[in-house]
């Protein structure tokens, strides 16, 4: 197994001692194959205990470990190492305040997620003893990489208008809702519309895309976004054009 | 202390403790609910499972069946009540998650399909992709979304249960975000709280499984039921012990050893089944111990492959075709490539047995409930138990949902049938000396042991004696250590002693935790003389039911050794036979 | 162990104007959106064209000498750039926007872009036709 030294510059930050973040640079040896996550846990374990960061699954499915690797917002399980020459520079997630050291406040996120009203809302209701909803494997296929998301984050961290305006909805919420939206089983695009559709809502968005280019999942929320947007633009003229449509 | 008042506490957001939430939200009952988590519910490790969740829906098939395959599968330690509580319940909850939106995989007229699984006779698991326990997650954590009434609380650390006149009335938690402790008083609590894999070194286990909830049942006096039972799956990745899905092998993956031989018929799997096309309950859809072993066997006579990371065999899937892969297994592949280098499709991938999940836990009955007033227990942290020796996959997703939900109506129940008086004097003293427990920890100073280190060597124990194949002198030996471990654990001293996110802190406290978990699964192996399912003894190489046909019942001791009992197994119809997993079997 | 709140989130400001200097992705975006200035600017000139032939063939003939000076030359050459940048970006997205699906799998977003070029090469064609340039 062949190792090499790898330095990390990694962002500081401890409210009760510090007046605001500092790099802080730790020197370790490491086996070639390993991600960021082996040389953080490496440094917490043999260098510096007090380091806070999180992460759980190291299979790119918990969505802990989103940070900044070089300036890119990564999962910190999936950088390996052999993609980084040279000093490698960790930092919190962008655009989330830093709570301490890597490790991000993500309340505005999760209330985000839960404003878009993000689950079923059956069209029709079933009771359980009718047996399951029938949804062909092309209709699930309609909706199947919406549902992807690990809730990661790296998207909000990449998007600039999150970044420079955040009431922002985001990317990965709006791309949530239009899983269920989406969904043959679902009738409650109208209900989530509110939320999605309105000024802090999809329209925030200008397609700069950068949320599907980092995203690890492959779910594209940028797809999502514009699909939402001609979906509720639709909807709109239908509603103020064709009045004598409205349920 | 700030104190926040509840109907019902949950300790654990994963599959069983979203499920006990979404129970008691909807029971009707207008409770107010607690759902505390020491992660965000989405970092679960339910989120890890991939292959699927059992229950019978095809026509060829029948809860007997089902109930059949389970008993054998934990070679008659289940108990056979609660199994058939679970093969029964188990359709119903699966489809009340299709209900909820989840996106199972589908036949082509649109019916939820069901995909083959080791140690089953008929094809009763039901599967999204290879991300079922992400998906299952998602969609109870987003349902939960709808119930105004759960209130969550995450990044809460439980530390103690708070335990008076014979009742749990609460837990003391740290906010992990400010450090402050803070006391959770509800006159009923469930625990969820996942597994303890991470005390071994070679785990498909997140960091997050570090048995917590199984401590805090322990440490209150509840005893731990059959934690000698230790599952390892099969075929975990070399590099980081990370899960390959069982379906890999449903779908019609092989295993191989150096020579390319699919040694599995060697060891009573066999005859060798046509390539690609699996027969159930036989050869590579074997039971995960017998797998497991058979790869130990034949490390022994050198048949394993080597890689840089030690021993292995080989998953060969490249029969399946691109196509197949990608469409059912596209994270095994995403896995193996990012990970191991190897491409499933053109490659076959080196794999090798790794610590998966806990058969043991907090003892509870049918009923979820623990013998501690108050107190129930769902999910991989509670032992009921329908998984005996060795749990068949795809049966725990399963777990969750049946056993979360029974665990909410037993709590709904156990609120109605009328409150005990409250001594607010004892129980504020309590929590006070949690508070002090942690205090004590932050002043301690001059101590010469790390976590790193005392975690290192914990692992190294397990792995070396309380592995796939144990003996009696390994096991003393792993006490022993595991003893002094614990004592040299009472100096550690934290190096992190501010507030603020301590993970340090953290940390601390979860090896507490797992070297109690580690000390009941010794002591528990230690004292069956017998070879069963998963526990396997090289000095006890045979199943004595006359003696052993009984759960283990470790209870925890502050200094000393745990004290073992034994608890009969509940058996109804099926009594104790062969396990036969020869294509020979009816 | 904390009585008092230590916590104390940190909120890392975000440049206004040079946000987009921080990354090649967000400089690429910028130079997408920019484009909106030259097709902008460039309506524009169309509108004044429009204004000089209502005035009069004189007025109209004036418009169309200033069409051919160095920087009306450049003006445009930089605006067909950018407009053809613009059109190709927007092109290529367009798939995102417009997914087909048929049966299990989905119309390929080479297909879908490459109809929005072959589409846009016919207008263009008739256009020059109308124009008399064959």
């Amino acid at each position: 197994m062949s190792e090499r030294r790898v330095e990390l510059e990694v962002l500081r930050y401890n409210p009760e001692t510090d007046r605001e973040p500092r790099f802080q640079r730790y020197s370790i040896r490491c086996p070639e194959e390993w991600v960021v996550l082996d040389a953080l846990n490496h440094v917490k374990e043999t260098a510096d205990p007090t380091l806070s960061y999180r992460w759980s699954c190291h299979m790119a499915v918990c969505g802990s470990c989103g940070m900044m690797i070089d300036g890119e917002p990564k999962l910190a399980c999936k950088s390996f190492l052999r993609d980084y020459p040279g000093v490698i520079r960790i930092e919190p997630l962008a655009h989330f305040p830093i709570e301490r050291d890597l490790v991000t406040v993500i309340d505005d996120f999760m209330a985000k997620l839960a404003r878009v009203k993000p689950y079923l809302i059956p069209k029709q209701e079933r009771a359980l003893g009718e047996g399951e909803y029938r949804q062909t494997p092309a209709e699930l296929k309609k909706f199947k990489q919406y549902t992807l998301c690990i809730n990661c984050m790296l998207c909000y961290a990449a998007c600039p208008e999150y970044g420079l305006i955040p009431k922002f909805i985001g990317p990965a919420a709006i791309s949530l809702a239009h899983r269920y939206n989406q969904d043959s089983r679902d009738g409650g695009r109208r209900e989530r519309e509110e939320e999605i559709a309105a000024a802090e809502g999809v329209w925030e968005c200008s397609f700069a895309g950068a949320c599907s280019e980092v995203c690890p999942e492959h779910v594209d929320p940028a797809s999502a976004l514009q699909q939402v947007k001609i979906a509720s633009t639709v909807d709109w003229y239908k509603e103020h054009l064709m009045p004598w449509l409205k349920k | 202390m700030e104190t926040i008042q509840a109907d019902v506490a949950i300790i654990g957001a994963g599959g069983a403790g979203l499920r006990a939430a979404i129970a008691l939200a909807a029971s009707g009952a207008e409770l107010k609910i607690a759902l505390v988590s020491k992660v965000y519910p989405m970092r679960s490790h339910t989120c890890a499972a991939e292959g699927g969740a059992a229950g019978v829906i095809k026509a060829d098939d029948s809860l007997d069946h089902h109930f059949n395959d389970t008993v054998g599968g934990g070679d008659w330690l289940c108990d056979q009540d609660a199994v058939d509580y679970l093969v029964q319940e188990a359709p119903r909850e699966l489809l009340q998650l299709e209900h909820w939106g989840c996106p199972w995989s589908r036949e082509p007229d649109g019916s939820v399909a069901v995909r083959p699984f080791g140690g089953m006779k008929k094809q009763r698991t039901w599967f999204a992709a290879d991300k079922s326990g992400f998906h299952i997650l998602h969609t109870l954590f987003q349902t939960s979304l709808r119930y105004p009434t759960i209130e969550r609380f995450d990044e809460y650390y439980a530390t103690d249960l708070i335990v008076d006149d014979g009742r749990c009335w609460g837990f003391t938690a740290i906010e992990m975000r400010s450090g402050r402790m803070r006391r959770f008083e509800a006159p009923a609590v469930i625990i969820a709280g996942g597994g303890a894999g991470r005390m071994f070194p070679f785990t498909t286990n997140g960091a997050i499984k570090t048995g917590d909830g199984m401590a805090l049942a322990y440490r209150a006096g509840v005893p731990l039921k059959d934690m000698e039972f230790v599952q390892y799956h099969p075929t975990g990745l070399p590099s980081t012990g990370t899960l390959l899905t069982e379906a890999c092998r449903g779908e019609g993956g092989v295993l191989l050893n150096r020579h390319g031989r699919r040694f599995l018929q060697d060891y009573g799997m066999g005859p060798e089944t046509p390539l690609g096309k699996p027969v159930l309950k036989t050869m590579e859809l074997g039971p995960r111990d017998r797998v497991s072993q058979a790869f130990w066997h034949e490390q022994k006579k050198g048949n394993a492959v080597s890689t840089q990371w030690g021993d292995a065999m080989l998953l060969d899937m490249r029969h399946l075709g691109e196509k197949k892969i990608d469409e059912r297994l596209p994270l095994v592949r995403d896995m193996s490539i990012s990970y191991m280098g190897v491409d499933p499709v053109k490659d076959p991938v080196p794999v090798r047995p790794v610590v998966h999940y806990m058969m043991g836990g907090i003892h509870t009955d049918i009923r979820a409930a623990t013998p501690l007033a108050g107190l129930y227990a769902a999910g991989e942290c509670a032992c009921v138990s329908i998984n005996g020796a060795n749990r068949l996959g795809s049966n725990s997703l399963t777990e969750l949902l049946v056993f979360g939900r029974r665990a909410a109506l037993s709590a709904v129940e156990y609120l109605f049938a009328g409150r005990a008086a409250r001594n607010e004097t004892a129980l504020e003293a309590l929590a006070e000396a949690a508070q002090e427990r942690i205090r004590a920890l932050f002043q301690r100073t001059g101590g010469t042991e790390s976590v790193a280190g005392l975690r290192k060597e914990m692992m190294q124990t397990m792995e070396q004696h309380a592995g796939i194949y144990r003996s009696g002198e390994g096991l003393a030996e792993a006490c022993t250590r595991l003893a002094g471990l614990r004592r040299r654990y009472a100096g550690i001293e934290l190096h992190d002693k501010t507030n603020v996110y301590n993970t340090d802190l953290i940390q601390v406290l979860e090896l507490g935790s797992m070297l109690d978990c580690a000390e009941a699964v010794a002591a528990s192996a230690a004292a069956r003389r017998e070879s069963r399912g998963a526990h396997q003894r090289l000095d006890f190489a045979e199943r004595d039911d006359a003696n052993f046909l009984r759960h283990s019942l470790a209870y925890y001791g502050a200094a000393d050794a745990p004290r073992i009992d034994y608890l009969d197994v509940v058996i109804t119809r099926s009594q104790p036979g062969v396990r036969d997993y020869s294509g020979n079997h009816e | 162990m904390a009585e008092e709140v230590s916590r104390r989130p940190y909120q890392r400001e975000v440049p206004r104007v040079r946000w987009f200097l921080r990354h090649p992705r967000y400089v690429r975006y910028m130079f997408r959106e920019v484009t909106c200035l030259f097709i902008g600017a460039y309506t524009l000139v169309l509108v004044a064209g429009l204004g000089a032939l209502s005035q009069g063939p004189a007025a109209y003939q004036g418009f169309l000498e200033s069409l051919a000076s160095p920087a009306s030359i450049l003006f445009h050459v930089l605006a067909l750039g950018f407009a053809a940048y613009h059109s190709v970006t927007w092109f290529n997205l367009t798939p995102k926007a417009l997914p087909l699906q048929v049966g299990e799998g989905f119309v390929p977003d080479g297909v879908i872009a490459g109809a929005h070029y072959a589409g846009w090469g016919l207008l263009s064609l008739a256009l020059l036709a109308l124009a008399g340039a064959f």
